[in-house]
């Protein structure tokens, strides 16, 4: 219908709704309002779900395992290539408000769950492309919000119910590297993605607190250097700093390290408080002087007192300090940055040391081993601390062909880093693969009929939205979509089995508990919460008002 | 140094500059109704996008494949900095490095060719050209409606299979001595036949590798000091088993020094200022200033003072000497060297045995430097300081000599890729034959995988086979031979079991590898291999292009 005739959308469109007083002068009611443009009612709702489409879009094809990367060229030339859904958007530079909201959305999931960033935009996608049939039939935008909310309800119990417990141990932790690797299938990195998938649990398992079910993920510090092979990447229990010994004649391999962390700089101290040193005399010059000597000799002894034999420290050396270390034969580091500086206190159980003043033997690091490893042709090196006294905090080193390489490398370790970091935090499981949303869609679509009011649409929208998932998967896959997902669906009803998806790597069968394809309950649970959140937002929103184009 | 622009003109250039255009023209079909981006971000989609990467990366595959070979070409790159700097090469990493590209798949392989020069050294331009191969067969394979997806597989099945098939072939001599050095000379000797030294290719394969067997078995080339003197002629080069600083001997020292001791020092020899946060001088009259300058110059003195006492001959300082600690030196008969640079500093301890010192205090402690002579040399008009018979053997010196300065600099980058490639082959002793031999044992190996696999993958993994060959067709090609027919024999020889057969550039002909003394090193073709996949796989998986708008220029710029 015509949104000028009809009276629940109100107002003229186009033109800017002028108010006028008992003389007839117009109120001006925006600033500047005849350089805005605004749009307002249905319109508005089309543009919007439009835009949010659109994002969506870009999206859909980069979802599972066979999905395709993207290239991104920031404004500065530089070039990412990537399949992450976040990452995408991050750096697609939108200008629209609401292609904004999008952005919002996937980054929201990424800080949330870390995984499942670019389902949940192709989720909301297809919830705004539904929305838009059912605001065309001209159902109230408010009501279909409040049919996607009751459905959103049914479908989060839905999956509790599916969930599966998964249970391991620190032993057996074969169903988490499933996990991960499920995750990891879709990245470029799929190559060896049980190598990676190992790594990352290891890691995982080694920072978390198994009795209390938390990781602190911030313990796990991933570094890349170009070079070498996907294959050589390795974890390391314990901390790579992109260092070198700050004297080229010290030692590169210490032994049993008792290692002082320390953020004050070998050079004379500077008072905070503004001061002026007078020299007039000579004496003076010469005692100054004589201070000075001792202030570096004073320092070192301090370090050697307590028993360091590394001095690790968060400023830069004056040369003469540096050749008084290395004379005195403490090896050093210099301009480590403070989260390494912190991540090392924590592995090698040492503190951080301010003043040279505080420094005593139980504020030492220990560590089995550091070491300095040279790399490729070039002159990098970087300083590996091994077997340090509280291995909490590791490392995951990452080797690869190129710079885009590792970067994809680091993201795609970062959502195998969060998957099981929630399957400890919460060990329910939804079977992959489009199952999920497929077994939500059938008990959400039976839900449609009990609610009595306009609702009922809506909630079957909502049913409809949800198949989105596996028709995406499909569809990237190769394979015919509508027929895929018909046959899944019925297989799903038939055999009252929600573990069947789409067979995307054609391994023969669609059951996805002998695929081996899990995410985790809370992922899931939380990407169709989040998506409906948004979609309501966007929903309610009628009337646009930007400045318009000069 | 950053913005070049190729000078010779060639069709290359011309498909460059179609792929600069390429995003404006699709961007109108792009366009939305709704506007998503900013103004002047441009969205490429599917096919479009994949066909801009896939020219993209061709056009930099062809641009480096004419420089492949002993007979490859040279470029020469102009710069649009100040000066138009001219630089001729034939390195892929350098004439990559200088290109400046709007493509983002072409930064992929330009990514992938400077990762190739850090990593092993050489085979830069192979690997370009090599992806490029495997992305033109890869196009004809997504028209033929196979998904990119399959190909992937499929060259992944490949790369892996032709990896399986060198580590077959490799030989590996590290045990025998005599056998490992032969391998080194024709592994040097190939490399530098491609370059502008393969002329006097035995005189610098020597050169490497006497240079590289010293550092025993180190990956750190800084120990090789390669000084480039203009003048004489590229044969004149030599290897100086000492140590050549290129500086002066102060006025008045000594020119000539037996059984040196060196301090090697980082201090300041200028005015040593005091270093506690806000002195200053502060004084009311001018014979103050007088008496304070009287305190520094004994300062100044004292440290010299101690510095001789640590019975010293010679002293080589990172930072300036001023005159009047000069003079004090050469009062003591001392050897002062001033402003020597970092690595320089650096070398010459790992050489001379001594630490580098900033505290003088306890003179029984700090190690000196030790060498047998020190004297001032003339090498064409230069007089450079020439340490010999220095106690650790690592460290060496190269001479450069050449006609040019642009000679010099290709010749500086052609031997650092032989010795980059030498001191990766002492690690990893195996070695390959060379002259297209690696590469039809890896198409023969691939293709029988593809008669073996079933599936539409099959299809990618002959594909691979055929790209695999495009190099021993390019080096063909790049010295005017008749290439259909010399890789058709070569291929033909190579269904025998145990071939050695290769293509010898130089007679024109298919040639036994093995007799000709030609070698590879088995790291570089891994690299080569591999690195080149991974860049293909990576293009091949993109479906979508975004460029963002390009960053405002300040108006004052």
């Amino acid at each position: 219908s015509d949104p000028v005739e009809d009276p629940s959308f109100g107002g003229i469109l186009g033109e800017m709704a002028l108010a006028f007083d008992e003389f007839g002068r117009p109120f001006i009611i925006l600033r500047e309002q005849d350089q805005k443009t605004r749009l307002r009612g249905l319109d508005a709702q089309k543009a919007n779900i439009a835009a949010g489409k659109a994002v969506a879009r870009i999206l859909r094809t980069s979802l599972g395992p066979k999905g395709m990367d993207k290239i991104l060229q920031s404004p500065d030339g530089e070039v990412t290539i990537t399949n992450d859904g976040a990452t995408i958007l991050e750096q697609m530079d939108v200008d629209n408000q609401i292609a904004k909201l999008m952005v919002e959305l996937s980054r929201s999931q990424d800080y949330e769950i870390g995984d499942g960033t670019t389902g949940v935009v192709v989720m909301a996608g297809s919830l705004l492309e539904q929305a838009q049939k059912l605001l065309e039939r001209g159902i109230h935008p408010i009501r279909v919000a409040e049919g996607y909310e009751l459905a959103s309800r049914v479908a989060f119990d839905h999956l509790e119910h599916i969930a599966h417990k998964y249970e391991f141990s620190a032993t057996d932790v074969e169903s988490l590297v499933q996990t991960c690797m499920t995750t990891l299938s879709s990245k470029i990195v799929n190559r060896c993605k049980r190598s990676l998938a190992e790594i990352a649990v290891k890691a995982v398992l080694a920072v978390a607190d198994l009795e209390r079910k938390d990781v602190n993920l911030d313990l796990i510090k991933v570094e890349g250097k170009v070079g070498g092979k996907l294959e050589d990447t390795e974890l390391i229990y314990g901390i790579i700093v992109d260092k070198d010994m700050s004297h080229p004649q010290m030692p590169k391999q210490i032994e049993d390290a008792k290692i002082a962390i320390l953020t004050c700089p070998f050079e004379p101290p500077k008072p905070k408080t503004k001061h002026k040193v007078d020299i007039d005399t000579v004496e003076k010059f010469q005692t100054l002087r004589g201070q000075e000597q001792k202030y570096f000799d004073d320092m070192v002894q301090k370090c050697k007192d307590v028993g360091a034999t590394l001095v690790i420290c968060q400023w830069g050396f004056d040369d003469e300090a540096n050749h008084l270390l290395m004379h005195r034969n403490l090896p050093a580091v210099r301009w480590v940055g403070g989260v390494e500086l912190e991540l090392i206190a924590i592995a090698t159980g040492g503190r951080i040391v301010p003043r040279f003043q505080e420094l005593t033997p139980e504020k030492l690091g220990k560590a089995g081993l550091v070491r300095e490893k040279a790399f490729g042709t070039t002159k990098d090196r970087m300083i590996y601390i091994e077997h340090c006294a509280n291995s909490r905090a590791v490392t995951i080193f990452i080797r690869g062909g190129n710079k885009m390489m590792i970067e994809e490398t680091k993201r795609s370790l970062h959502d195998a880093l969060c998957v099981a970091r929630n399957l400890i935090r919460n060990n329910s499981i939804v079977y992959g693969g489009g199952s999920a949303e497929i077994s939500c869609s059938i008990a959400v679509e039976a839900a449609a009929d009990k609610y009595p009011g306009v609702e009922q649409y809506a909630v079957r929208a909502f049913a409809d939205a949800l198949d989105a998932i596996p028709m995406a998967l499909a569809e990237n896959s190769g394979l015919q979509p509508i027929e895929t997902l018909s046959a899944v669906k019925s297989q799903q009803i038939k055999e009252n089995n929600s573990c069947c998806g789409i067979d995307c790597n054609d391994v023969g069968t669609n059951d996805m508990r002998e695929q081996n394809v899990f995410e985790t309950l809370i992922g899931k649970q939380q990407q169709i919460l989040l998506a409906t959140q948004v979609v309501k937002m966007i929903l309610k929103i009628d009337d646009v008002i930007s400045p318009s184009e000069y | 140094m950053s913005n070049w622009k190729i000078l010779n003109i060639d069709v290359d250039v011309d498909s460059l500059t179609r792929i600069r255009h390429l995003p404006f023209f699709i961007s109108s079909f792009a366009l939305m109704a709704e506007r998503l981006f900013k103004d002047e971000a441009t969205e490429e989609k599917g096919e479009r996008a994949r066909m801009a990467s896939f020219i993209g990366a061709m056009a930099i595959a062809d641009l480096v494949k004419t420089t492949l070979g002993p007979k490859g070409m040279d470029k020469i790159l102009q710069s649009t900095g100040r000066g138009h700097v001219v630089t001729v090469t034939n390195d892929g990493a350098t004439i990559l490095k200088s290109l400046h590209i709007d493509n983002p798949a072409a930064k992929v392989l330009v990514d992938i060719s400077k990762v190739q020069d850090d990593e092993v050294g050489d085979g830069t331009t192979s690997v370009v050209v090599l992806a490029g191969e495997l992305l033109r067969e890869a196009e004809k394979l997504v028209n033929a409606k196979i998904h990119p997806m399959t190909i992937i597989s499929g060259y992944r099945m490949a790369a892996e299979c032709a990896r399986d098939a060198l580590l077959e072939k490799v030989v590996d001599n590290k045990l025998d001595a005599e056998k490992f050095k032969a391998d080194l000379m024709k592994i040097a000797m190939t490399t530098l036949s491609s370059k502008i030294l393969s002329q006097d290719k035995e005189h610098f394969a020597t050169l490497a590798v006497d240079a590289v067997m010293r550092l025993k078995g180190s990956t750190n080339l800084e120990s090789i000091q390669i000084i480039k003197k203009p003048g004489g002629e590229l044969k004149d080069s030599f290897l100086d088993e000492g140590f050549i600083l290129d500086k002066k001997i102060g006025v008045g020292q000594p020119k000539r020094i037996e059984n040196a001791k060196i301090l090697v020092a980082n201090t300041a020899m200028d005015t040593d200022k005091v270093k506690i946060y806000g002195a200053r001088v502060r004084v009311d009259s001018m014979a103050k200033v007088a008496e304070i300058e009287v305190a520094e110059k004994e300062k100044m003195r004292e440290k010299v003072q101690k510095i001789i006492n640590h019975g010293i001959n010679c002293f080589v300082n990172r930072q300036l000497i001023y005159n009047f600690p000069e003079e004090l030196f050469a009062d003591a008969g001392v050897l002062a060297i001033e402003h020597a640079d970092f690595d320089g500093i650096e070398r010459l301890g790992l050489v001379t045995g001594g630490e580098i010192a900033s505290t003088f205090d306890n003179p029984e402690s700090v190690k000196l430097g030790h060498c047998k002579l020190i004297e001032e040399i003339m090498i064409g008009e230069d007089r450079l300081i020439h340490f010999s018979g220095v106690e650790m053997g690592q460290a060496c010196t190269i001479v450069l000599r050449g006609a040019s300065p642009h000679m010099l600099d290709e010749a500086e980058r052609s031997l650092h890729d032989a010795l980059c490639v030498l001191s990766q082959t002492v690690n990893d002793s195996r070695v390959l034959l060379g002259g297209g031999w690696p590469e039809m044992v890896m198409a023969k190996a691939v293709d029988e995988l593809a008669r073996k696999t079933p599936g539409k993958r099959s299809h990618a993994i002959e594909a691979f086979s055929r790209a695999l060959i495009a190099i021993p067709t390019t080096i063909a090609d790049n010295a005017g031979l008749d290439s259909a027919e010399l890789v058709s024999q070569l291929r033909a020889e190579h269904h025998k079991e145990g071939s050695t057969a290769g293509i010898d550039v130089i007679s024109g002909s298919v040639g036994d590898m093995a007799e000709r003394g030609i070698s590879e090193a088995f790291k570089v073709k891994q690299a080569v291999l591999l690195s080149a996949t991974e860049a293909a796989e990576m293009i091949l998986r993109v479906d979508e292009i975004i460029t963002c708008a390009p960053r405002r220029r300040e108006d004052h710029m």
